[in-house]
């Protein structure tokens, strides 16, 4: 299969607006023919749902919680980017562009990053404009903050709730819409199955979650924005509901899915307290611009935080990392935080943790002002720990977080299947083998209102798809398919609850497949997988009513997809045969355990092709080509 | 630690439901209220029973998609705490506790604990927004708003539309909810062109839906998660006046 990004002509800075000068339109009073289906709600949802409808377009739009506002984006503390450069700290487009491309580890397509870095700007413009209670300044201008692997402040926010805010925004956006009859939502509905005619993306199955009724939509192109996998790993920082379903789905009617073992775990979160955790809790990486990460210096040093004595303290990011510090970015945070405790320096009562400590910044600031900067996540950390951040300091440890692989897409944000777009964490295009703090909720918005709806457009100009009745063969094939699989579910006759199939995939996946990965390993992976995947078709347990509310069916196909979605991750794993941004081969380190780069092999998208439940997926690369950067070695010391 | 649970089960919108009573062992202190809930309906499926339906998500306090009246309180007896950010730690060894839906006539149940919180949504199609497409927004410095009204703004925003207000009001008032998203657009003058339909069209919807008044017993801000304040019922009752005269 050969692969083209479609990268519009020209240099760099002018790629965006070549493509924009050269799309296809339609006109106004055609785009109410057109009818979109959009699936999930977070801020690339339903940004892409509100600015579609906005244009004219028929939209349905579909999320399995009781309302949009819930999607997971909500959850997202510390801040968007954008490179407004408010600050004259010497930002730009291109230095957003340059952070961004290196943060990824050069495993991200140009074209893509430089338009996010371009459209930045506008996201920022639009939530003000819808009313989105950015902090300020007294003077009444925005106000800034700065977050890993960059030197500049460009981060907006709003508290420590910027992903809700910023939801709400979009949300209300959406609101407005329905308000007006431009989008029929669909509450509590859950999108099973895609449906593909002679390759073309055209309806999508969903079950009704309060009936179970199976219903069919077609429509004239299929968005999906339904996030990341992060829970593959059972505990992560996604909400409990978050799933690769939609994905997986669509990835096993003919979409590839690119890069599936870029996962970023994210360095500050709550430590595990036990073996009935359900989820893990994130500390904004904003805390790190006060916070100083340390560990005792002597392994095994039980003393209380405040009795070990400044010089026998080890603040090893600052250490190792002398021009960036506790901002280093969030791959390398993790790795050394990891490091830190296998050499046994850990602390807590797991020995998986370190100091995130503010006693310099109070002492520096006041309380007063560390309470107005950060005062909400500190309730937080307290409410779960029932420990005091401003007394003693905070105990994080690495956690999953978000995924920067997905479904592949060109530059236009469609599939290899036409007709499918995928926005958001779903999609792997801009942030490489790893994410920069506070790019996800710019990659999100920028998808949905600013790139979609424009070449979404192009697509219905030039392509001109057809719209298929729901009376197709394909929607009756798709629609069998998703009824036997939950009468299978319905049918195992097991005395284990599908969570403990889920806890038990995600710590294999946490040790083998996590924050550094090794052949061994990920063999292991492969080989036991499959295994945990008979294990629950078997011995499951799911109550049999079909035809109302049964949020533990729900769950337990959602843990199915997991377990077959798990070892797609490995094989790719084991295919990148070097280390780069999050993906950390053990095979391939320095002396001082950074990460080793293979370009001459492997500077290449990796996407991959369903071929069948347990069968090996085929690879198709699509080869980066950097025109404008140089591939340097990731340095942040 | 171990407790008695005493829960709503009703297996659908139309059924008639009444209080179950469950024991649970072994639960750490440190564990969440719905890590305790998963483990009692561990127990109930492997003895084939039907488990407990209810909403939680996020776990972080943010969502607002869980849910529950804990011994008589919206999200229990922490304050300014959303139930999955409760802690068993803050029960007794050896508890009775009661967990019981949202009551109120605009959230019908439609499973044991789970409620249709939709009403929240038709109130904020109706104006719960600023009419702007998306587009052509000016610089977003271009206004400037001084840090108190953009932190009285964050402060009714911070709403997480989970409905503990309505559960605790006697009258099923919304009108914490909706006050705080009329307040959210007053102190911004991006909200100003709207501000009479605005403050108009969502009333009128909360009135349909409904929801009651506020006859100031303040319940709703005591369980507020977010701790937001009555003085947004207040500063809507204040748009409201200013837009019924104005329209006329």
């Amino acid at each position: 299969m050969q692969l083209d990004a479609k990268i519009p002509a020209g240099s760099l800075t002018e790629k965006w607006d070549n493509y924009r000068e050269n799309q296809k339109l339609v006109n106004p009073a055609n785009k109410r023919k057109f009818k979109v289906i959009v699936v999930g709600t977070g801020l690339a949802g339903a940004s892409a749902a509100a600015t579609l409808a906005e244009l004219g377009y028929q939209v349905d739009c579909f999320c399995f919680h009781d309302t949009p506002r819930r999607a997971h984006s909500i959850a997202a503390q510390g801040g968007i980017n954008a490179a407004k450069n408010y600050q004259n700290d010497g930002d730009s487009i291109w230095r957003l562009f340059y952070d961004t491309v290196k943060g990824g580890d050069f495993r991200s397509r140009e074209a893509n990053v430089y338009r996010l870095a371009q459209v930045s700007n506008n996201i920022i413009d639009q939530c003000v404009a819808q009313g989105v209670p950015f902090a300020r300044e007294y003077g009444g201008t925005l106000a800034n903050r700065s977050f890993g692997g960059a030197q500049v402040s460009r981060t907006f926010y709003a508290r420590g709730q910027t992903g809700q805010q910023l939801l709400l925004g979009a949300y209300s956006a959406l609101c407005r819409q329905i308000g007006l009859g431009a989008v029929k939502m669909h509450a509590r509905h859950e999108m099973l199955d895609l449906v593909v005619v002679d390759g073309f993306a055209c309806g999508v199955i969903v079950r009704n979650l309060f009936n179970g009724d199976i219903e069919r939509y077609s429509a004239h192109a299929v968005v999906l924005a339904t996030g990341g996998y992060s829970n593959v790993f059972y505990l992560s920082t996604n909400a409990k509901a978050c799933n690769v379903t939609a994905a997986y789905r669509a990835f096993k009617k003919g979409a590839l899915f690119a890069n599936p073992c870029y996962t970023q775990i994210h360095p500050t979160c709550i430590p595990a307290h036990g073996p009935q955790q359900a989820k893990l809790t994130l500390m904004s990486e904003s805390l790190r611009n006060d916070g100083r990460i340390w560990v005792p210096k002597k392994a095994g040093d039980k003393r209380k935080p405040m009795d070990i004595p400044e010089d026998e303290r080890d603040y090893y990011l600052e250490r190792k990392y002398p021009s960036f510090g506790n901002l280093a970015p969030r791959d390398i945070s993790s790795r050394s935080a990891r490091d830190v405790c296998n050499e046994g320096r850990g602390v807590g009562e797991t020995g998986r943790g370190v100091y995130l400590d503010f006693r310099d910044a109070i002492q520096r600031l006041g309380e007063d002002v560390i309470r107005q900067r950060y005062g909400n996540l500190f309730q937080m950390y307290q409410k779960i720990t029932a420990e005091d951040p401003y007394k003693t300091p905070m105990r994080i440890y690495p956690a999953p977080h978000y995924t920067m692989g997905g479904l592949w897409v060109d530059y236009e944000l469609m599939s290899n299947l036409p007709g499918l777009f995928v926005i958001g964490e779903a999609n792997f295009s801009d942030h490489g083998a790893n994410r920069l703090g506070a790019s996800a909720l710019m990659q999100g918005l920028a998808d949905g209102y600013f790139i979609l709806p424009y070449t979404i457009t192009n697509f219905f100009a030039s392509v001109k798809p057809p719209l298929v009745s729901v009376n197709h063969e394909e929607f009756n094939k798709a629609e069998t398919v998703v009824k036997d699989k939950i009468k299978r579910l319905l049918s195992i006759r097991g005395n284990q609850p599908s969570r403990m199939f889920h806890r038990e995939l995600g710590k294999l996946m946490r040790d083998y497949c996590g924050m550094a990965r090794n052949e061994a390993g990920l063999k292991k992976c492969l080989q036991e997988i499959p295994a945990i995947r008979e294990e629950f078709w078997k011995h499951a347990i799911i109550p049999a009513t079909n035809e109302q509310l049964n949020i533990t069916l729900e769950r337990a196909g959602r843990v199915a997809d997991h377990l077959e979605f798990a070892e797609l991750m490995c094989y790719d794993a084991l295919d990148r045969d070097e280390s780069c941004g999050a993906h950390f081969r053990e095979e391939h380190q320095t002396a001082e355990g950074e990460a080793v780069r293979n370009d001459a092999d492997y500077c290449y998208v990796s996407a991959w092709e369903f071929k069948g439940v347990g069968e090996p997926p085929v690879l198709h690369k699509e080869s980066l080509q950097y025109e404008s950067v140089q591939l340097a070695v990731r340095s942040y010391k | 630690m171990d407790f008695t649970l005493h829960v709503w089960r009703q297996p659908g919108p139309k059924a008639e439901g009444k209080m179950a009573t469950y024991p649970v062992k072994d639960i750490s202190p440190d564990s969440s209220f719905f890590e305790m809930m998963d483990m009692v309906n561990y127990h109930l499926l492997v003895k084939g029973e039907e488990p407990i339906a209810l909403d939680y998500d996020c776990l972080e306090g943010i969502c607002g998609n869980c849910s529950l009246m804990i011994n008589g309180i919206a999200h229990g007896p922490e304050p300014g705490t959303t139930t999955c950010q409760l802690h068993m730690r803050s029960f007794k060894d050896g508890d009775h506790i009661y967990v019981e839906p949202w009551r109120a006539k605009a959230f019908p149940v439609i499973r044991d604990l789970v409620v249709d919180r939709s009403a929240f949504d038709r109130i904020l199609q109706a104006g719960g927004f600023v009419s702007v497409n998306t587009g052509g927004a000016p610089d977003a410095n271009a206004i400037p708003i001084s840090k108190e009204e953009a932190d009285l703004s964050m402060d009714a925003a911070q709403c997480i539309g989970c409905g503990a207000c309505v559960a605790s009001c006697k009258n099923a008032s919304a009108m914490l909810f909706v006050g705080a998203k009329v307040a959210q657009f007053a102190h911004l003058p991006q909200g100003k062109a709207e501000r009479t339909r605005r403050v108009l069209q969502m009333i009128e919807v909360m009135d349909k839906e409904g929801f009651g008044n506020c006859t100031n017993f303040h319940e709703c801000e005591a369980v507020c998660p977010k701790e937001i304040s009555v003085e947004f019922i207040s500063e809507m009752n204040r748009e409201y006046l200013r837009a019924s005269i104005v329209s006329k």
